[in-house]
């Protein structure tokens, strides 16, 4: 009997190679399993007798072997293909076009609110906004990196290292110091930008972007914090260069105005001679920034290396003037979704993207 | 009739006081009108008729006092004085009522006012500071949130992101001419002048012609240098007249580009590590590499 099933099971898996795995599975058999599998050595001998052909009430699913029906699931799956392509390439140019399959990107509604490049409405509101100063190069940007109160260890290296991807960056310890009081004296002191990491159970978990001369305040939920020695494969220490900025997908309204913001923290000029590119890729309505060393090999093939810190925001709510959590006017929050079943597509219209 | 011995023999070891809490070290009364917190027979609320405490209501402080006359009428058993804001005042007030009360009580009032009073104060100055709003996470929610980044991850596809975009930029210019690749556009100029050079040929041959018949004596030379090279031509499976005429064409294409090659070089700002095709070009203007490219300019030539 075991000869036999070694046999039928080895005919059965030839061609994947899993013959050493039956055998030591055809081991461990015991008496009243030995008997299904004299069933199915039946069943599997009608089929190696007879090649592709199937006896008519037998299915794949039939198989109480998982890895014998997987095999005979893969052969099945093989031959379905090929008949197909077949099929294809007979018919020719009257074949049907080639199915895209669905993603979230494709099913998207088109959301109204998302920019046209050449729109003058949107250009007088850019030329008028808290970041035309920055944009008409009047003045550049100089960040200040704080914390919550009493931050762990991990978010002050955290800090550290984002100073070092964002120039003109200067951390500060936070002494319990109300954030109302601290606007004023940044702005005396010139900064454009004040990013407060909030950090909860050891781990920085928010993210407050305020944009000085009153400009408008972000809160963002940070999540999956990498910092550098967690990275794999990555490359030396950023170096002092001004990096280069890459904003993706910020297509919407309120996309653009965030996108500008993540602009506004970079000077203008990038020196090329560093090879530092700072991404904001936004996708889903998360936006992963990641920070990359390239080099050019060849017109058609660039390498990149990661160094730097990584993480991924949520944008929570936007807030016109400066920080002030009871009075401020909101000009977006994140509502989470009541348990009412909102269809697919109305889901898919995130606010950012396209 | 007020036995308080006897109500404290109870309550206090032998039977049972339901606002007695017993630690290993020390026992402890919950009676909301305890004085010290612990369970004493001094301090029993219970157990003394004569009793009197200070407690804290709305940021006000209170004197409740005792008496054994009131107590069979537990509805007016504790008289309730309100003292002052005032610190000072308030224990000249205790004073005034605890007149002639046994030390221990009015020692344990006044002390108890003290400690009510700090952490009053404590309060208002820990209202005027920072609060933190401790706000509730979703458990379903942010689940879900963190499936959802995952995909989004998947997704993005960053590195190819990133990658197109830098190429993009490469292409239409913004890093200048750090990098000397042969630009695609360079490249399509180049393709365009070869086919440019071809249709001349075509039409205009004889002046070709005589035009290069200088060259014609080079290209003699490299005919005799080429025999070591014949055989890679045969390798590539083009016969030797093929080669002969195609030499010839090429030769004079190759020239043309050369001229336009240096023309093209004049214009560039000269930089000097070349990569890539031009480089093999640059070594056409000797002699002796110009055999090397010619089955790579055979195939761009067809």
């Amino acid at each position: 009997m075991d000869s036999n099933e070694a046999t039928t099971s080895e005919s059965v898996s030839k061609k994947k190679g899993k013959t050493k795995k039956v055998k030591r599975k055809v081991k461990h058999d015991e008496a009243p399993v030995q008997e299904m599998e004299q069933a199915e050595g039946e069943e599997t001998e009608k089929k190696s007798e007879s090649g592709p052909c199937f006896p008519p009430t037998f299915s794949v699913s039939e198989i109480k072997n998982k890895q014998r029906r997987h095999s005979m699931f893969l052969k099945l799956k093989e031959e379905k293909r090929k008949k197909k392509k077949k099929e294809r390439k007979a018919l020719g140019d009257k074949a049907p076009p080639k199915e895209v399959p669905k993603t979230i990107e494709n099913q998207r509604i088109y959301d109204e609110t998302t920019v046209n490049p050449e729109d003058e409405e949107v250009a007088f509101d850019e030329g008028t906004d808290e970041f035309s100063a920055y944009f008409n190069r009047l003045t550049n940007p100089k960040v200040l990196i704080t914390t919550s109160d009493r931050p762990r260890g991990r978010t002050v290296r955290f800090c550290e290292q984002l100073a070092t991807v964002i120039p003109h960056a200067h951390v500060y310890y936070r002494r319990g110091l109300a954030l109302k009081r601290v606007i004023p004296q940044c702005v005396s002191r010139g900064f454009t930008y004040l990013m407060v990491i909030n950090e909860d159970r050891k781990v920085p978990n928010g993210l407050v972007l305020c944009h000085l001369p009153d400009g408008p305040t972000a809160h963002f939920k940070v999540s999956n914090v990498r910092l550098r020695k967690e990275m794999k494969r990555r490359g030396k220490d950023p170096t002092e260069h001004v990096p280069e900025v890459i904003l993706n997908n910020f297509t919407t309204r309120l996309g653009h105005s965030i996108g500008r913001m993540f602009a506004a923290l970079f000077p203008h000029d990038p020196q090329f001679v560093g090879r530092q590119v700072a991404t904001f890729h936004n996708q889903r309505d998360f936006i992963f920034f990641r920070f990359h060393r390239y080099i050019f090999k060849n017109e058609k093939k660039v390498g990149i290396q990661e160094l730097g810190p990584r993480f991924t925001l949520k944008l929570r709510s936007l807030q016109k003037g400066t920080f002030d959590s009871k009075f401020g006017e909101y000009e977006w929050v994140h509502k989470v979704r009541s348990k009412s079943k909102i269809s697919f597509t109305i889901y898919k219209n995130t606010f950012k993207y396209a | 009739m007020q036995h308080d011995d006897v109500i404290w023999d109870l309550i206090g070891n032998k039977s049972f006081c339901s606002y007695k809490v017993k630690t290993k070290t020390q026992q402890f009364c919950r009676n909301e009108y305890n004085i010290t917190g612990l369970c004493n027979r001094s301090s029993c609320p219970l157990a003394n008729s004569q009793y009197a405490t200070v407690r804290e209501e709305k940021g006000l402080c209170y004197l409740y006092m005792k008496v054994i006359e009131r107590a069979a009428f537990p509805a007016r058993m504790w008289e309730k004085v309100k003292l002052d804001r005032n610190y000072a005042k308030a224990l000249e007030q205790i004073d005034e009522n605890l007149i002639y009360w046994p030390r221990f009580i009015r020692h344990k009032c006044k002390q108890r006012l003290t400690k009510i009073t700090q952490y009053l104060i404590r309060i208002r100055k820990l209202t005027l500071k920072r609060q933190r709003k401790l706000v509730p996470l979703s458990r379903k929610v942010e689940r879900r949130e963190k499936r959802r980044e995952e995909k989004a991850l998947i997704a993005a596809q960053l590195e190819n992101a990133i990658e197109k975009e830098l190429l993009d930029r490469l292409k239409q210019g913004t890093y200048g001419d750090i990098y000397n690749f042969p630009i695609h556009a360079f490249d399509k100029a180049m393709e365009k002048q070869e086919e440019d050079t071809e249709s001349e040929e075509e039409e205009e041959e004889d002046e070709e012609e005589s035009g290069t018949r200088e060259f014609v004596a080079e290209d003699e030379f490299e005919e005799s240098d080429l025999s070591d090279f014949e055989d890679m031509n045969n390798l590539k499976g083009s016969s030797d007249e093929e080669e002969d005429d195609e030499e010839v064409s090429s030769e004079e294409e190759e020239t043309e580009e050369e001229l336009e090659e240096e023309k093209t070089k004049a214009k560039s700002k000269g930089k000097a590590p070349l990569k890539g095709p031009i480089r093999k070009k640059r070594a056409y203007v000797e002699i002796e590499y110009e055999q090397e490219t010619e089955p790579a300019q055979k195939s761009k030539a067809t």
